[in-house]
This record gives C-alpha cells, sequence and structure tokens, in this order.
C-alpha cells in the first residue's frame, strides 16, 4: 500500500454520472482514498465519446479523446465507475498525431472493480451493508474487460465483482436465474429501440425481484440507471446501488426499508 | 432498394404488445440456448474446437478460389453439374431452367435459407413452378405464408394453437387439435404423397468438400434425403462459403454445428451425397451474390465463417424479445444484421442499431465471428455513407459539440439539471422516449464536479 501513495490516480466520472449520480463518483473517489491512492479529479474532462460512437459517429469524438488524453496523461492510472467507458477508452480512445501517447494512456485505463481486484490487490473491505443484494453484471465489463467469466463459454468460473462483495459484512448476495443477460440499456439503443430496451429491463428487475433481492448493484451505473427507471416506474422498494458505494460504506443514510 | 416495411424498432414496438406472448418466445428460445450451453460444456474441448473451426474457415476464406475450382473439378468427375451464379437472379434462373428442360412444374425443397435469400420460391410460383417445403417448420410457414422467422427454427414464433388451426384449414385435422404428435402425423402423410409424386428436389448444403467433391446435408427429419432419393433430379444450392477443405474437417463441424444450433451432439440425420444415382441427375448451383464483395472488407469478410447454426439468435436478448421477422431479412438476429448490410444497405441500415452490443452473440459462435465488433463497424459504415436518420444525425452532433468543451458542458448540465427540477413536464412527456416507461434519474442540486471543487481544491 505504501507505493501506492506516489502513484497519481486520474479518476474519470462519466458525464451522466457526473451530472446525475455525483454520490457515485463522490463513493469512487473516497474509496480510492481510503486504500491510499493519491486521486486527482481533472476538471477538464467531459466523456468517453461512446455515445457518438456507438451511434455510428467515431469521427465525431475527435474532442472527447484530445480532453481526455489531455486531462490524464500525466496520472499513472486512470480509474472509473464505468466498466462501458472503460471498455470505449481501452478500445477505441485514439489522438491523430499522438498514437503512441494514445496507446500508452490506453494501457493505464481501468475499470474501479478490476483496479482494486488486478491492481492494488485489496484482501480486505471495511464496509458493512446488511441486505439481501442482486449484482446485475454489465455486459461490457464482463465481455469486454473480463470482470467475470461468461455463461457462453466453457471455462472456470470467476468473477471481480463478487470477489469484492463477498469481502463485505452482512451482505447477502442473491443468485439469478440469469447470471449474465443484458440489461437492454445499450446506449441510445434505450432510445432508438424503446420498446425491446424497457422490456429486457423488465425482466432484469423481475430476475432479481423474484430472488429476493433488497438492492440491485454494478459496476456500471448507465445500466442500472435503466433498471432504476423501471423500477420506480412501478414504484417497487427495491433499490439500485453502485457498487463502489456499497464498498466505501456510503450508504449509512440509507432509507428504512419499510 | 426501398425501405422495409417496417424498421426492426417499429416491428419490435408491435411484437411487443402481447406481453406474454414475447415472455413465451424469449423462454422457448432461452430453453435452447442452455440445451447448448449443456451440450457445449460437456465436452473439455468445446472451446479448443470452436477455434479449429473459426481457423479451418479463416484457411477457406483466403483459398476460396483454388478450393471452388478444386470443388468443381472433383463434382464433375463424380457425375455432378456445377453451374455459377453471380446474383439472385442467375440463381433462379439457372433452377427454373433445369427443371423446364425435364417440362417439370412441381419439386419438393428442404430446408436451403439461400433460397430464401435469394426469394427462389416466390420467382419459381410466378412462373408456373409449385414448390413444397418439407422441412416441418418450413412448410408450416409456407402455409402461412410468411417467411421462416428463425433458420434453424422456422415456426419458433408460433405456438401449438397455432399449428392446429392452420393444418384444421389446410390439412384437415380436427378442429382445435394441439397433440403435437397427432399434428406431425397428419403433415408426415401430407408430405409423403408429395414425395413420392414430384420428380425434382431440391436441397441446401451445410458443408462441401473441396478434395473429395461431396456435399453434406443436416437435417433432423431426413427429408432431404426423402426428396433427393425419389427425385430423378436433385438440386442442390450454396453459397460459395460453404467450402471446406477435407473430409476430415467435417470431424469439427458436424460436432459444432448441432451443439450450437439445438445442443444435440449430432443431427439426426448428416447425409453425404457425392455421385448421382443411375440414371438421376445431380446439379450444384453455387452462388455469390455480393459474397465477394463482403470477401474484400476486411472488417466484415469474417461473417462469410458462418455456419447458420442460428446460435446467436438464441443468445441473443433483442432476437429473443423481437422475433426473427422484425429482421426482414432471410437471415435474422446478429448475423443477420452483419449480413444484410452487404445485400442492401439502404434496407438493412437499422439492423446493426438493433443491439445492445452485449456481445453474447460473439461468445455462442461456434466458428468465433466477432459479431458484435462488426455491428459497431457497420454503424460507423452506414453512419459515413448517409444511411442514419439525419434527425438523429443532428442530436448526436450536439451532444458531440456540449461535450467538447468543458465549460460548456458544465453549463449545459447545470441548466439542464434546473430544468429537470423545476418543470419537470420539459423531459417527463410523451415525447421523451425514455420517459414513456421510465422513470427519469432524479437531478441532483450538484454535480460531481461542483462537489469536488468545492471539498477537494478550495
Amino acid at each position: 500500500m505504501q507505493a501506492l501513495n506516489r502513484v497519481k490516480v486520474g479518476l474519470f466520472i462519466p458525464c451522466y454520472v457526473d451530472q446525475f449520480y455525483p454520490r457515485v463518483g463522490i463513493a469512487s473517489l473516497e474509496l480510492l482514498e481510503k486504500l491510499g491512492c493519491q486521486v486527482v479529479f481533472p476538471t477538464t474532462q467531459t466523456c468517453c465519446g461512446q455515445p457518438m460512437a456507438n451511434s455510428g459517429f467515431e469521427n465525431m469524438t475527435g474532442a472527447c479523446n484530445q480532453l481526455f488524453l489531455d486531462s490524464f496523461s500525466d496520472c499513472d492510472y486512470v480509474v472509473s465507475p464505468s466498466g462501458s467507458c472503460i471498455l470505449h477508452l481501452k478500445e477505441h480512445m485514439k489522438v491523430a498525431g499522438k498514437e503512441n501517447q494514445s496507446k500508452i494512456l490506453r494501457a493505464k485505463v481501468f475499470e474501479l472493480v478490476e483496479f482494486l481486484t488486478d491492481i492494488l490487490k485489496i484482501k480486505e473491505i471495511k464496509s458493512e451493508f446488511p441486505y439481501r443484494v442482486g449484482l446485475h453484471q454489465g455486459c461490457h465489463g464482463q465481455r469486454g474487460l473480463l470482470l467475470a467469466q461468461m455463461s457462453e463459454l466453457n471455462a472456470p468460473a470467476y468473477s471481480k465483482p463478487l470477489g469484492l462483495l463477498r469481502k463485505v459484512k452482512g451482505l447477502e448476495l442473491v443468485d439469478l436465474d440469469r447470471a449474465d443477460e443484458c440489461c437492454g440499456f445499450g446506449g441510445t439503443f434505450c432510445v432508438s429501440e424503446e420498446a425491446i430496451s424497457v422490456k429486457m429491463g423488465k425482466d432484469r428487475v423481475a430476475d432479481h425481484i423474484r430472488n429476493g433481492a433488497e438492492f440491485i448493484t454494478g459496476s456500471d451505473m448507465s445500466c442500472l440507471m435503466h433498471l432504476e427507471g423501471i423500477l420506480r416506474r412501478r414504484e417497487s422498494k427495491v433499490k439500485v446501488i453502485h457498487i463502489a458505494e456499497i464498498l466505501n460504506g456510503s450508504y449509512i443514510t440509507a432509507p428504512a426499508l419499510s | 432498394m426501398s425501405k422495409p416495411k417496417m424498421d426492426h424498432a417499429t416491428a419490435s414496438e408491435a411484437f411487443n404488445k402481447d406481453e406474454n406472448y414475447v415472455d413465451w418466445h424469449d423462454e422457448t428460445l432461452w430453453f435452447v440456448r442452455q440445451k447448448r450451453d449443456k451440450a457445449s460444456k460437456v465436452l473439455p474441448e468445446w472451446e479448443a474446437l470452436r477455434e479449429a473451426g473459426s481457423q479451418i474457415k479463416h484457411y477457406v476464406l483466403s483459398h476460396l478460389d483454388e478450393l471452388l475450382i478444386q470443388f468443381e473439378k472433383n463434382a464433375q468427375q463424380n457425375g455432378v453439374r456445377v453451374h455459377w451464379a453471380s446474383d439472385a437472379d442467375e440463381h433462379n434462373a439457372i433452377v427454373l431452367d433445369l427443371l423446364r428442360k425435364h417440362q417439370i412444374t412441381q419439386m419438393v425443397k428442404s430446408k436451403s435459407m439461400l433460397t430464401e435469400e435469394c426469394h427462389m420460391n416466390e420467382y419459381l410460383a410466378a412462373n408456373g413452378i409449385e414448390v413444397i417445403d418439407t422441412d416441418l417448420g418450413e412448410r408450416i410457414v409456407q402455409l402461412r405464408e410468411e417467411p421462416p422467422s428463425h433458420i434453424v427454427l422456422p415456426a419458433i414464433h408460433l405456438k401449438k394453437k397455432d399449428i392446429g388451426d392452420l393444418f384444421h384449414t389446410h390439412l384437415g385435422t380436427e378442429a382445435g387439435a394441439t397433440d403435437p404428435q397427432y399434428l406431425t402425423e397428419a403433415a408426415r402423410q401430407h408430405l409423403r404423397d408429395k414425395f413420392v409424386t414430384r420428380r425434382a428436389a431440391l436441397t441446401g448444403v451445410n458443408f462441401a468438400v473441396a478434395e473429395t467433391g461431396g456435399f453434406v446435408v443436416a437435417t433432423n427429419e431426413g427429408n432431404a434425403d426423402m426428396g433427393a432419393h425419389l427425385a430423378d433430379i436433385h438440386i442442390a444450392c450454396m453459397g460459395f462459403e460453404k467450402i471446406i477443405p477435407k473430409q476430415e474437417h467435417l470431424g469439427v463441424f458436424l460436432r459444432l454445428l448441432a451443439r450450437s444450433a439445438t445442443g444435440q451432439p449430432i443431427t439426426t440425420y448428416s447425409s453425404h451425397f457425392k455421385t448421382p444415382r443411375p440414371g438421376q441427375e445431380m446439379h450444384m448451383v453455387i452462388l455469390d451474390n455480393n459474397r465477394s464483395v463482403q470477401l474484400g472488407r476486411p472488417d466484415f469478410r469474417n461473417s462469410l465463417k458462418c455456419i447458420r447454426c442460428g446460435a446467436c439468435m438464441n443468445t441473443c436478448p433483442v432476437y429473443r424479445r423481437s422475433g426473427g421477422h422484425s429482421y426482414h431479412n432471410a437471415v435474422a438476429g446478429p448475423i443477420g444484421s452483419i449480413l444484410a448490410p452487404n445485400l442492401d444497405m439502404t434496407k438493412n441500415a437499422d439492423l446493426p442499431f438493433a443491439s445492445t452490443l452485449c456481445g453474447s452473440c460473439s461468445n455462442v459462435c461456434p466458428v468465433k465471428i466477432d459479431i458484435h465488433d462488426q455491428l459497431y463497424k457497420w454503424r460507423q459504415v452506414l453512419a459515413q455513407q448517409g444511411h442514419v436518420p439525419k434527425a438523429k444525425q443532428m442530436g448526436i452532433k450536439a451532444m458531440s459539440v456540449v461535450l467538447s468543451q468543458p465549460r460548456f458542458y458544465q453549463w449545459s448540465g447545470r441548466i439542464g439539471r434546473t430544468l429537470m427540477r423545476s418543470v419537470p413536464f420539459m423531459v417527463n412527456n410523451g415525447l421523451n422516449p425514455w420517459f414513456k416507461q421510465r422513470e427519469m434519474p432524479e437531478p441532483p442540486q450538484e454535480s460531481f464536479r461542483d462537489w469536488y471543487v468545492r471539498n477537494r481544491q478550495d
């Protein structure tokens, strides 16, 4: 842990998390600080560029890429509480004329769970969360960043997010009928294919509820935002919570689950 | 070509009118996906098999010229007549010409997605030829006058009651009957008569072996054999990518195909055809139909590795909830969405966007096609070539302008959140597709950035 005091971790907070879920940014920051990292949040950052690129307009992501490169090039690591944004950056972040610098930066980019597990290699978590929790495994984190084994493959099971959640005191994990089915958010898909997006989300929510979850967690707030929209519309008592909030123990003001 | 009657999103919305039906459709296909999981997980070498299949096909795609000529030579030596068709029209004309030469007006056909791609049945019907599909599922959708909704399970979108009603109308079964055995028996008797009386049979091809000139057709019903063995003329049709170099490679592909498709260790019939029997004519029609264009696209050529198992459809969370017809293309689902734009970009521009890019398709693919990456790449091509709606393009452009300037972004975010709090109706209305069935996130007073500046920088 000592060495980490000297490494500089740049915190990348996705645009929609910055605007709608500041608590997730705060939890990520506090958690990394508690674990001994020197964390900075360059305020010149905006977005990873994925909303444009996934819509077919990767050619409109030049400015985002430039901002990202300028904001984070002097960091030892870049960490973000979003598997989807990180996957996009790892695969596509490139500034014309600065190919080598881009490549070096892409290799330093980590999703939060990945960073905690593979770089910090944390052994214990001082957090308590006495609730039944279902893990929503975001697809880009899983199938892109390999945060967990994929049910399609004939390969040994593992899960980095579950590994972390199992260290949380009092937390009871809920098994799902479909462990890694997509929630249907899908970026602009959520509005351009509204009917399917919502149906997929309803089915995911139903799986968690059927199996007794009080909270749905995950490391991608975009999936959780979509699932939350569906839960709130049906006035469900089930809540979404980002994994950083659980690990940071920041859910101390939990509303009574009456 | 023109746009489809309904794009994927519109057709999906219509499909989702009856939620119980969608649940049933989803569960039915998920069941097939689970069977595939079980069948693949009992083989310790499964992932190595996929890799082998992928590599063999890789070899095929880079040696197509040699392999096709080798196949033609060997097939001709076996007594098979080989025809080359550059597009669907040529393909259909070749088949019609063969039938006319023999004064044949009725033909049986086993499953061939290629003939769906060429709209051959419609063409032959317009030219006075009656085609009877002999695969049970295919026959069902043919009687309903609709295309198959799935390449392996053509009538998977129908319930037992739908089949009962259909057979009551067309085959004279008892009204209200839904017993699968009873209905299947009725279809069997109906088809037996066609098999015995038809002089021509058309089959698809799963694998054509260059070193032997033979080909393999996999079915579960034996209908390809029944048709081909009874007919005076057997016409087999395939896309040129169906070629494999050696007989021994079938050991890889036949194991992959059935397990991926339905979870069976092998299809009930894996029929090897090589030489016509005395007095019979055997023809092979080999089709390009833009495959050579796809082969020339480095980002998309791997899509030609496809062995048409349908696993990507069964696993696709979108396909399971939108149904095969929503893809308005002979091949539906994820693989259809990367093949279709090559056939017609205008008509099929919506399909690469009918995905969340979750990546499950690429993981089940027995020949390891990077389907979801190709969906992403097709989106770029379609946007560049002007196939994305103008309104969407302008929205994306506006978003990119905001996100290009940190201060403008901060300012817009603050204004946006303030408006959402003070005049929620501005977003919570019928014009916002998000809000239709979902609540908007609750806008906080302060962004993370504001909090950070206040708490860490001051």
